[in-house]
């Protein structure tokens, strides 16, 4: 596929522009709504779509105001502060427990090993309303329903599968011979995990710390059920927006949170990259 | 060497046989993975399988008759549901001491709303009476029947008897039965009348709109994954960016750009208005129905429809497919006979994968899907926060995760959990 060979017929020359025009097409359909807010968070009108001005590249039909409307509101704002408060603490949690457990899962010999697999993965699988519903009863239960605190553990709790599979698909290559050659020195568990494992599967952990915190900070259906108005989030914020009287301001977060999915994106390609340079397997 | 070791077991070098000292290194290390997840593992218990356990408990979980009016479920217990006469005195005086202690507690309007989930209208015969049985006098006030029937008339009614009765133990089928638009009538399952059936259809909606979201993520993500596997990689790394960055992309801001597209007065109506495709009076209703959902869903699903696909197409070798063309295959024979089968893995893992994320969704239907195109998952949201009828949420929530578990483990055994790949 990559080039055409110069015996090819019209008929194989139609096909292979037309599979790539389908193809870009696709690509199309997959980029564009993202891009297209872009432009459109800088209108100067309250409008959410191109106005004349904008067309003809007239810089009054510019302008910054709905970020400054973003960076003024106070309800805004107060989401933004709630989500940079809640998914550092999930991510941390996630990590934590997860990058043990991986550990753990990685071992050769370890009993009910798939069972054990099924039901760390199960957060991913579980429809979100599902879990919603039963933190929301469970937690009211024990008080947790509506606090900083529950909010965090549902979070966690989401997150661990992208922490235990992006981590166990680090420890794959991880050469054991390493560790016991530490401990043959006379290094104790506690230091070869600090000094030998953990600097080898650090890209695996801050990549699945990465996918936890998305994870956190795009969550809305849990944090509708289990939060309280106090813990209002950005998504949960741009939920009601969309819902009840959508503001032109959701163009300006949305522009912001692009941003910020690209370099999360950017991150964890590269790590990925030196994770398998570090284990020797050729980047694919 | 010494004879031991030619004679008896072999030994290790303190001295204990080989085979007891190999076992107990394993169990050590089995112990020490165990000590290692074992946080993880109670922590998800939990913050997450007791949460989920506890939802579907509350579906078949009908304790509150029981508790709120005791005396007369054991009353009721002599009475014959299908005969056509009222309940004696005994069970109407039981009730009427039942009544006043919850009247007390105020807890008579939680059974009422109870039972008037099985039969519209028994709420308000509990309500009423209950504000004033609260003044009577249990001890010498009778008879009850009588006095009853006389309070509300309500009281007189058989099906109201019957219902008291159906339900009046400690678990029910009633809300599953519910939820697939059955009732538990006196003389055993009953299809509801047509005017309270709405759980069938919203039930098979979410699986065709799935089943459909899940078919044009294939037929997108096919060509797709096959350019991508096909290409040098450094082209197809930087086209998988494209790929990569819609998944990175928050599920919000996807879905309000879509909102924000889709709409009347939108950048796809205006665009086409522009062409001349579509009158400017006559602008295409794109979101708030079943076509809205699709699009928008197709979008935000299909990069997990492209990454399988393609990490199962980078390992078919090209070399078959050349093979196949100079034994005289064409290319569409040779593509369908040879690439197409080897490549039906990944979409097997990428529809799974797809469809169990699509009847699960609730944000995108609830936010371009209007009335029309809302699934299985906005009714459960709209039992738990808005009805309150619990009971009954839990059970499509039920219905919906059997659905879903069933799909995963499928799943795990085509493609096993452990193989799942992110980015």
């Amino acid at each position: 596929m990559s080039a055409l060979p110069p015996y090819a017929t019209t008929g194989q020359r139609a096909w292979y522009y037309s599979f790539r025009v389908i193809c870009g097409l696709i690509f199309f359909f997959l980029i564009a709504p993202i891009v297209v807010i872009i432009p459109l968070s800088f209108n100067a009108q309250d409008f959410f779509t191109f106005t004349p001005e904008m067309l003809r590249l007239d810089p009054e039909g510019f302008s910054l105001k709905h970020y400054r409307d973003f960076f003024s509101n106070d309800s805004w704002q107060s989401a933004m502060w709630n989500s940079l408060k809640i998914a550092p603490m999930a991510t941390l949690l996630s990590v934590s427990f997860g990058t043990l457990a991986a550990i753990g899962l990685s071992q050769q010999h370890v009993p009910f090993r798939r069972a054990i697999m099924a039901i760390l993965i199960s957060p991913m699988i579980v429809p979100l309303i599902i879990s919603a519903a039963g933190m929301y009863f469970f937690y009211s239960r024990i008080g947790l329903q509506g606090t900083y605190l529950g909010v965090v553990l549902a979070h966690a709790a989401l997150g661990i599968p992208f922490v235990i599979i992006t981590v166990t698909a680090t420890l794959v290559g991880f050469d054991r011979s390493l560790t016991r050659a530490a401990a043959n020195m006379g290094a104790d568990p506690v230091t070869t995990f600090f000094r030998i494992q953990m600097p080898l599967i650090l890209p695996g952990v801050i990549s699945g710390g990465l996918f936890a915190f998305i994870t956190s900070f795009d969550e809305v259906v849990v944090v509708l059920f289990v939060g309280s108005a106090g813990q209002k989030t950005l998504p949960w914020q741009m939920f009601i927006g969309l819902r009840e009287q959508i503001s032109p301001t959701i163009l300006a977060v949305a522009t912001i949170l692009v941003a910020i999915s690209i370099l999360l994106l950017t991150t964890v390609e590269l790590l990925r990259r030196r994770s398998e340079r570090l284990r020797g397997i050729t980047p694919s | 060497m010494s004879d031991t070791t030619q004679n008896g077991p072999v030994l290790a070098a303190d001295g204990t046989p080989l085979k007891r000292s190999l076992a107990k290194a394993l169990r050590l290390q089995k112990l020490r993975a165990l000590m290692l997840i074992a946080p993880l593992l109670l922590f998800i218990l939990v913050t997450f399988i007791l949460p989920v356990g506890d939802m579907l408990f509350r579906s078949v979980d009908n304790r509150i008759v029981q508790e709120v009016l005791p005396k007369t479920v054991v009353a009721l217990e002599s009475w014959d549901p299908a005969s056509s006469e009222l309940p004696d005195e005994a069970v109407f005086a039981a009730l009427a001491v039942d009544m006043k202690a919850a009247a007390e507690l105020k807890v008579h309007t939680r059974v009422a709303k109870r039972l008037n989930y099985e039969n519209p209208g028994m709420s308000s015969v509990f309500r009423k009476s209950g504000r004033k049985i609260r003044k009577w006098d249990v001890e010498n006030d009778g008879p009850y029947k009588e006095r009853l029937i006389e309070l509300n008339e309500g009281w007189a009614d058989l099906e109201l008897w019957r219902t008291i009765k159906t339900y009046s133990g400690t678990r029910t089928a009633g809300y599953f039965l519910n939820a697939v638009d059955l009732k538990l009538g006196a003389e055993g399952v009953e299809i509801r009348p047509e005017t309270e059936r709405i759980y069938n259809t919203m039930l098979v909606r979410t699986m065709r709109m799935s089943l459909i979201i899940t078919f044009s993520c294939i037929m997108l993500g096919y060509p797709v994954a096959w350019l991508l596997a096909n290409l040098p990689t450094r082209k197809a790394n930087l086209l998988m960016i494209l790929v990569l960055l819609p998944f990175w992309t928050s599920l919000l801001v996807r879905t309000s750009s879509w909102k924000i597209l889709l709409q009347q007065q939108g950048v796809i109506n205006d665009v086409l208005v522009w062409i001349g495709l579509v009158a400017d009076d006559n602008r295409l209703v794109l979101i708030n129905n079943e076509l809205g959902t699709i699009i928008a869903m197709t979008h935000i699903l299909l990069p997990f429809m492209i990454l399988p696909m393609y990490s199962v197409m980078q390992t078919i070798q090209p070399t078959y497919l050349r093979a196949a063309k100079s034994l005289g295959a064409t290319n569409w024979t040779a593509f369908w006979r040879v690439y197409f089968p080897q490549s039906v893995p990944g979409i097997g893992a990428g529809s799974i994968l797809v469809f169990i994320l699509a009847v699960g969704y609730y944000i995108t239907p609830a936010l371009v899907g209007g009335t029309k195109g809302t699934f299985i998952s906005n009714l459960i949201a709209y039992h738990i926060s808005t009805s309150g009828n619990w009971g009954l949420g839990a059970a499509l929530g039920s219905i919906l995760l059997a659905v879903v578990l069933l799909l995963y483990w499928v799943y795990d055994k085509i493609v096993g959990i452990d193989n799942v790949k992110l980015g």
